[in-house]
């Protein structure tokens, strides 16, 4: 539920993405380059699969031994001077948080990018509370600035926005006087972010993997704003999903290079910082004090269950990137802040099938994603499976497809009903046809007449071709 | 060598000149073509929908229709890879099961059909013309089938080849998601079509009856000029 960011429903945002002509630009434009870049990656790394097949093991491992991992991390972050906080829920998460902010007395938070934060809606608690909250990664400072529009793409969540739209929005909300050129842009993001960092009492961030064997965190960033985020502010919060840890350096190697790979195309982003517990007396720099908060928030749900692979994501959005719903409807059409296949495979198993049924449908099964999932998530398998879910266990279906269903099942799985049925379909179909074809079908027929011709039904179907040719072309 | 023909309920319904391609081409490759009349729909429309039940007894009845074949050959790469998805949907029946087993293994798409247990990248065929070739998703990527008509379609003679851009990406078929989604998919089959128009080619060929209905009906509801041909029939033409 939390993850929500829309109240209106699925096909008023479908509509509105639909008509956003912007928006749909710079998502085409983005999958064109992020996909040559992904593939060229793969490339240039050679043997590709059996990167995979090792990535999916180590994520599958984890997931298997997930409460030993935990444990050792807890232990391990705790040995190092640390606090974790295990937060079953979201509510649970923020409270904690909440808590560490008012006992520091802070009034300031930079944030790097966190999914799993925007899952719990931090922020907005942490503003409720009357602290101010600053988020430092580019693509989310454009959108916090811009009235806290949601993200569109978990890695690059400013997607839906062009240049000359964020030059509009810096004019309007921070006297921006210069031109859309990103360099601009970028830099004066960044004079402003500046003073930020350097009156910040707390700093949050999310985490790409934990390492369990050393209680370390690791944060894969392309801007460098986390080693500021980690670095200046006294007071660190790390906040993580709880299946994001591996047991050691040697599965984190593997899985970042997977990670920056399939996210961008690139063999290393320029900043992996990884941060083990609060500053020692010889560091110079760093938290003086260091909170981990582990967030289930329905995760351990999933854990055993038919959708345990979900679990195995790295976060690197290669799915979404080469989805072609997503390229035509964007990431708000989804409605939660996890959107293309791993959002609509996510979304309804931590938001609840009320607030997403429609997502397993908004999919061709094309297995695109399937194809590139670095992890080798079956996500269309995934959605197939929401669909016989919502089907089998949910009843939540409409009746009439159910009855629909039903009597195509019965058709289709006897020879003499099915026989009699496309016997006579071009005569039943007669009333619509003009010519060869049908332009104006009722019924199911309809949503596809409205936009192509429909053939009409064969007179001589292909099966009485065939028996006539045994008769020596008699007809029958 | 005895051939089966899974013609495909699309086929047999709307696309019958696909089906009698395919028997010609098949016997004029030097097999002997059996219909098995008994087959009906492979079940995936409902499957696909989540109604996993109201399947099943659709596929049994294709396992058993088809429980006598050597070589099973069907013009539709998506329904042969649903003929190998039933070995998973059945894989904790032990009855089912292993007849489900058996009859993935000797399921083929045409030209995989020809080209890997045929043997043959030559038909002899001749067509006139500039065609593009749509790769429907279910064929290569659930099938795994990409090599055999692009290798088949090179030795057509007489065809100009033109590759199209984005070829790899859905068209927007997706079986009821046409019909359930019809405005994501109006806007995916749009695409595709502009792609095809870049092109320049007079011809687009495919080898999923579903996919060419969807991107040949808007098509001929947008006036383009372009023909929307299967492949069985681009190399049946001699």
């Amino acid at each position: 539920m939390s993850m929500k960011i829309s109240t209106s429903d699925f096909k008023e945002r479908v509509d509105k993405g639909i008509q956003d002509s912007f928006m749909r630009g710079a998502v085409v434009g983005a999958q064109e380059r992020m996909g040559t870049r992904r593939l060229d990656a793969t490339i240039e790394l050679g043997n590709w699969e059996e990167w995979r097949k090792h990535g999916e093991e180590i994520r599958k491992h984890v997931l298997d031994h997930l409460d030993y991992y935990l444990e050792q991390l807890s232990e391990n972050v705790t040995k190092r001077g640390g606090h974790v906080f295990f937060a079953q829920t979201a509510e649970q998460a923020n409270e904690y948080i909440k808590g560490v902010i008012k006992e520091k007395n802070a009034k300031k938070v930079v944030k790097a990018k966190s999914m799993v934060t925007e899952e719990i809606h931090l922020n907005q608690c942490l503003e409720d509370a009357g602290c101010e909250v600053i988020e430092t990664d580019l693509g989310e400072y454009i959108l916090q600035v811009d009235d806290h529009d949601p993200p569109s793409h978990i890695v690059v969540p400013a997607l839906h926005k062009n240049k000359e739209q964020i030059r509009d929005v810096f004019s309007e909300k921070l006297g921006y006087k210069k031109t859309e050129k990103p360099e601009e842009l970028a830099w004066h993001a960044r004079e402003m972010l500046r003073q930020e960092y350097l009156t910040a009492d707390v700093g949050i961030t999310g985490c790409n993997f934990a390492v369990a064997e050393t209680g370390s965190i690791s944060l894969v960033t392309n801007e460098g704003n986390a080693d500021l985020v980690t670095s200046l502010p006294k007071t660190q919060i790390t906040v993580m999903g709880m299946e994001r840890l591996v047991p050691t350096f040697d599965e984190m190697e593997v899985l970042v290079s997977l990670l920056t790979r399939s996210a961008v195309g690139q063999k290393l982003t320029s900043y992996i910082t990884v941060l083990t517990g609060p500053r020692e007396e010889h560091d110079v720099d760093g938290p003086e004090d260091f909170h981990l908060v582990i967030v289930d928030n329905g995760r351990s749900s999933i854990l055993g269950g038919e959708f345990q692979s979900i679990l195995q994501c790295i976060r690197c959005a290669a799915c979404i990137n080469v989805c072609p719903v997503y390229r035509h409807v964007g990431g708000h059409s989804y409605g939660s802040i996890y959107s293309g296949p791993i959002g609509a495979v996510l979304s309804p198993l931590l938001g609840g099938y009320d607030n997403y049924k429609e997502l397993p449908y908004a999919s061709t099964l094309c297995g695109a994603c399937t194809e590139v999932c670095p992890v080798k998530i079956p996500l269309h398998e995934l959605l197939h499976k929401h669909r016989q879910t919502i089907v089998e266990k949910e009843g939540k279906a409409p009746i009439s497809e159910k009855l629909a269903m039903k009597a195509f099942g019965l058709g289709a799985a006897s020879p003499s009903l099915y026989n009699l049925g496309s016997k006579f379909a071009p005569t039943a179909m007669l009333p619509f046809t003009s010519g060869d074809k049908i332009s104006k079908g009722i019924g199911p027929l309809k949503a596809w007449t409205e936009i192509r011709e429909l053939p009409a039904p064969n007179k001589e179907r292909f099966r009485d071709w065939f028996k006539n040719r045994d008769k020596g072309g008699e007809p029958s | 060598m005895k051939v089966t023909l899974f013609a495909t309920c699309l086929v047999d319904m709307f696309q019958s000149n696909v089906g009698i391609a395919t028997v010609e081409l098949l016997e004029h490759l030097g097999c002997e073509i059996d219909f098995p009349t008994a087959q009906v729909c492979c079940g995936q429309p409902s499957y696909n929908s989540g109604y996993v039940k109201e399947s099943k007894e659709a596929m049994k009845t294709m396992i058993n229709t088809f429980s006598h074949a050597e070589y099973i050959v069907s013009p539709s790469g998506s329904c042969v890879a649903m003929f190998h998805e039933y070995k998973h949907i059945f894989k904790d029946d032990p009855v089912w099961g292993p007849k489900a087993k058996e009859l993935a293994s000797k399921s083929y798409e045409l030209t995989q059909f020809i080209v890997d247990v045929l043997k043959i990248e030559d038909v002899g065929a001749r067509f006139k013309g500039k065609v593009t070739y749509h790769t429907s998703c279910h064929m290569t990527r659930l099938l795994g089938v990409k090599k055999a008509p692009m290798v088949l379609l090179s030795n057509v003679r007489d065809l100009e080849f033109t590759e199209l851009p984005g070829k790899e990406q859905c068209c927007g078929f997706g079986g009821t998601f046409s019909v359930k989604m019809a405005q994501i998919s109006e806007q995916m089959v749009d695409e595709k079509v502009a792609h095809v128009e870049e092109t320049g080619a007079d011809y687009l060929i495919g080898a999923d009856a579903g996919c060419l209905m969807n991107i040949g009906g808007r098509i001929e509801r947008n006036l383009k000029p372009i023909k929307v041909l299967h492949i069985a029939e681009i190399l049946n033409s001699r």
